[in-house]
């Protein structure tokens, strides 16, 4: 048999080649570099990270696919890359003083970094079942790691414990889906797959409709959707607190774009079942987010109910499914991935080795002893209670907007309820922060990449509230290839 | 009768029964070796679907590499003193939920006997004894899949990595852990 | 000729069964193992309607199936390695996987 290897387009992969590239050099750079120096391997990474989006600049605007139609070049996923690439430096910036602390500066944590961003990169632009599930794996397996990286701290191990085993389960659910899916059309291309199920005009045929739970359950687990987020405030408090931000961002936001792709590409023959699943699931994750997220007194489980709560308001983009919906679904969530690590930094600046300040008490009286700090705190809260004039105020601007115009106007009415009790939450700590005294002294842990990653994403975040129409406009130009001409 | 039918229930009630065991007993190496039994089981049925390559693989890798490093972790460690770990509240809405979809399906599959899926382009069965060669799987693979292989193996890498980061005891770490032993 | 509903119903009642041992053991290499029936029961599935849709899609995707599955197996058993290590210096008894 003769054997013609193809030859294929690596121009559309050149940011994922960097990618791999660059994680193979971060460990590889790790050996040769002593002890005290391992911060230099994070530099590395970020560089990494900002070369990798250099690459990706160049495939603006172009629309192409390679390797049989399995890996995409799209707006949607391009504007997904620069999501994860950018969330991806923040975390690393934040994580270089954090390490040191915790003592486990190690290169290989960079290195699991960009590998998970490598297969947040894929998922995004993976236009088949194999090589979703794939990229999805290489994605959850490097922060499965992440998760149990300091591991002389017990709670870090059961969280990565925890978080593997609920993980590879609904994995294992999502292959289900997966399996039918192929079993009813015979492909595992998207498109195809699609296709098929229009000719077939199967309707609500129940291994269908079976193979859509199964996919809604699998992805719902990844984008910390009730009622699979049981995991994440257990996952979110152990592991630490950079990757806890990581996790709130980078999977979510992955999660959400293979979502969006499998049901508008494969699943629009179903439209009406999986808009009211979602939409279910949407009302169901914003509340009970909001409503578990007031009880809380350790900060990090309150932020983890409150990105929970986030999901469900990115969920309502999803149930529009429009053009409108899904660009404001990009739109959240490149403000969210700002502001959510934003809150998250403002926890690795109060820990300390052995005392990772979580506790919502140690915020009181902050802003006496560092009004900067409780400033940025200030302002990240704002935009995840979504008032004016932070990013997170437009964000939610376009997603209601988007549901009243389809004519979800319960959805946008529940979405708006819900804001209003999230801000209930977040001006408890803020009233602790301003309007009582300190209840001791209040060291922070500050170092310049800190500070300089707090400086990017309080002006990020005020930047895109004042002056939104930049972002705005390529949000909506990203979505032209699957709603446009 | 067919004789493949005899093969069929005889393969499949092994699976079965060795799941069960694997779900019921008390003792952690009797789950193994019935795991590895269902290995074997699963294997054979695949020979009997025309996958040949995906039955080897089966052998060599699930009962072969994966089961030894089971049955490797279980000897290390003793394992009745291993974690007890719970799902709180039995009964959770997970398990009800996925149990009733379960459920359901296999009901219907059996009273309707189909599940709405209509036959393959080509004459399936012909079709699928012709492709079942190990040589046009890798040609397949090297082709058309070539973009998921090499993910595959970025994937291996990072799992390799992960593992060894996870399971190694550091110099200090061995000196941290005694200085809390004397303490 | 045995047909395509006798393999899926074999891969259902597999599947199932790994769900039930998954949401009951309280051990974690047990439930590891029972995701593993999980995943057989997936990959008997996969390959029954490879066969039935006359292509050998459904194979590739059991072999990185498997491929997955080795490696989760790995890096889970390194971390089930490193929760026994940390109980010898601390004692508690139980995780609990799902609280609220």
């Amino acid at each position: 048999m003769e054997l013609t290897l193809p030859i294929p387009n690596l121009r559309a992969i050149m940011p994922e080649l960097v990618m791999t590239f660059w994680a193979c050099l971060v460990l590889v750079v790790d050996v040769l570099i002593s002890k005290e120096r391992k911060t230099w391997v994070g530099y590395l990474a970020l560089v990494g990270t900002l070369v990798t989006m250099a690459f990706t600049l160049p495939l603006l605007g172009t629309r192409t696919s390679t390797f049989s139609n399995m890996f995409l070049v799209d707006g949607v996923a391009l504007f997904f890359k620069f999501i994860f690439l950018l969330a991806t430096a923040l975390v690393i910036l934040v994580s270089l003083r954090y390490l040191d602390i915790e003592g486990v500066n190690l290169g290989e944590y960079y290195a699991m970094i960009l590998f998970a961003t490598l297969g947040m990169m894929i998922m995004a632009a993976g236009n088949e079942l194999i090589t979703i599930y794939l990229s999805l794996e290489l994605m959850v397996i490097s922060t499965y790691v992440l998760c149990g990286f300091i591991r002389r701290d017990r709670r870090s191990t059961e969280a990565a414990v925890k978080y593997f085993l609920l993980g590879i389960f609904t994995s294992a659910i999502l292959l289900y889906g997966m399996a039918l899916l192929y079993g009813l059309t015979g492909t595992t291309n998207l498109t195809e797959i699609g296709r098929a199920l229009q000719a077939k005009n199967l309707g609500a045929n129940p291994a269908l409709l079976l193979a859509m739970i199964f996919l809604a359950a699998g992805l719902g687990f990844k984008v910390a959707a009730v009622p699979f987020h049981m995991y994440v405030p257990d996952v979110y408090e152990g592991s630490p607190t950079p990757i806890a931000a990581f996790i709130s961002v980078g999977p979510k936001a992955a999660g959400f774009a293979v979502l969006a792709r499998l049901f508008l590409v494969s699943l629009p023959a179903i439209r009406p079942q999986w808009g009211t699943l979602l939409w279910v699931l949407c009302v169901m994750t914003m509340t009970l987010g909001n409503l578990v997220a007031m009880k809380q007194s350790n900060i990090k489980r309150m932020l983890a109910y409150s990105s929970i709560a986030h999901a469900g308001y990115v969920l309502i983009g999803l149930v529009v499914a429009n053009e409108i919906g899904l660009a404001s679904v990009v739109l959240y969530m490149f403000v969210y991935a700002f502001m959510n690590i934003g809150a998250f930094s403002m926890v690795i600046l109060m820990c300390k080795r052995g005392d990772r300040g979580e506790r919502i008490e140690d915020f009181r009286g902050l802003a006496r002893s560092h009004p900067w700090a409780a400033i940025a705190f200030l302002v990240f809260f704002l935009s995840l209670a979504g008032i004016p004039p932070t990013g997170g105020f437009i964000g939610k601007f376009y997603l209601f907007s988007a549901a009243i115009q389809a004519n979800y106007v319960w959805l946008a009415v529940i979405g708006v309820a819900n804001s209003a009790l999230s801000v209930y939450y977040y001006f408890r700590v803020t009233m602790l922060m301003y309007m009582s005294d300190p209840s001791g002294e209040i060291r922070l842990t500050l170092s310049p990449s800190l500070v300089f990653a707090l400086a990017v994403m309080v002006i990020g975040t005020l930047a895109i509230g004042l002056y939104p129409s930049p972002l705005i406009a390529a949000a909506r130009a990203s979505m032209a290839p699957i709603f446009g001409p | 009768m067919d004789l493949s039918f005899l093969f069929f229930y005889l393969f499949a009630a092994v699976a079965v029964g060795a799941a069960l065991v694997v779900v019921l007993n008390r003792n952690i190496l009797h789950c193994a070796m019935a795991l590895v039994l269902m290995f074997f089981a699963i294997a054979a049925l695949f020979l009997m679907l025309g996958a040949e390559f995906i039955a080897a693989v089966q052998v060599l890798v699930y009962a072969g590499a994966i089961m030894v490093l089971f049955l490797f972790v279980i000897l290390l460690i003793q394992i009745d003193r291993v974690q007890m770990l719970r799902f709180a509240h039995r009964q959770s809405p997970l398990v009800v939920i996925i149990a009733v979809l379960l459920l359901a399906e296999l009901l219907y599959m059996i009273i309707r006997g189909t599940l709405g899926i209509a036959p393959g382009g080509a004459d399936a069965a012909a079709a699928g004894a012709a492709s079942g060669s190990t040589e046009a799987f890798g040609a397949l693979l090297y082709t058309t899949y070539l973009f998921p292989f090499e993910v595959a193996s970025v994937l291996l890498l990072a799992a390799m990595i992960g593992a060894i980061l996870l399971a190694r005891l550091d110099k200090e770490e061995v000196g941290g852990v005694s200085r809390q032993d004397m303490s | 000729m045995i047909s395509l509903q006798h393999y899926l119903a074999l891969g259902a009642i597999l599947f199932a069964i790994g769900v039930v041992g998954v949401l009951t053991r309280r051990n974690a290499i047990l439930i590891l193992m029972a995701i593993e029936l999980m995943l057989n029961g997936v990959n008997i599935t996969l390959i029954a309607f490879a066969r039935h849709a006359g292509n050998l899609t459904g194979q590739i995707f059991v072999l990185f199936i498997i491929t997955v599955a080795a490696a989760e197996a790995a890096v889970g058993l390194a971390l089930v390695i490193a929760l026994f290590r940390g109980r010898d210096t601390l004692n508690v008894d139980e995780i609990h996987l799902l609280k609220w």
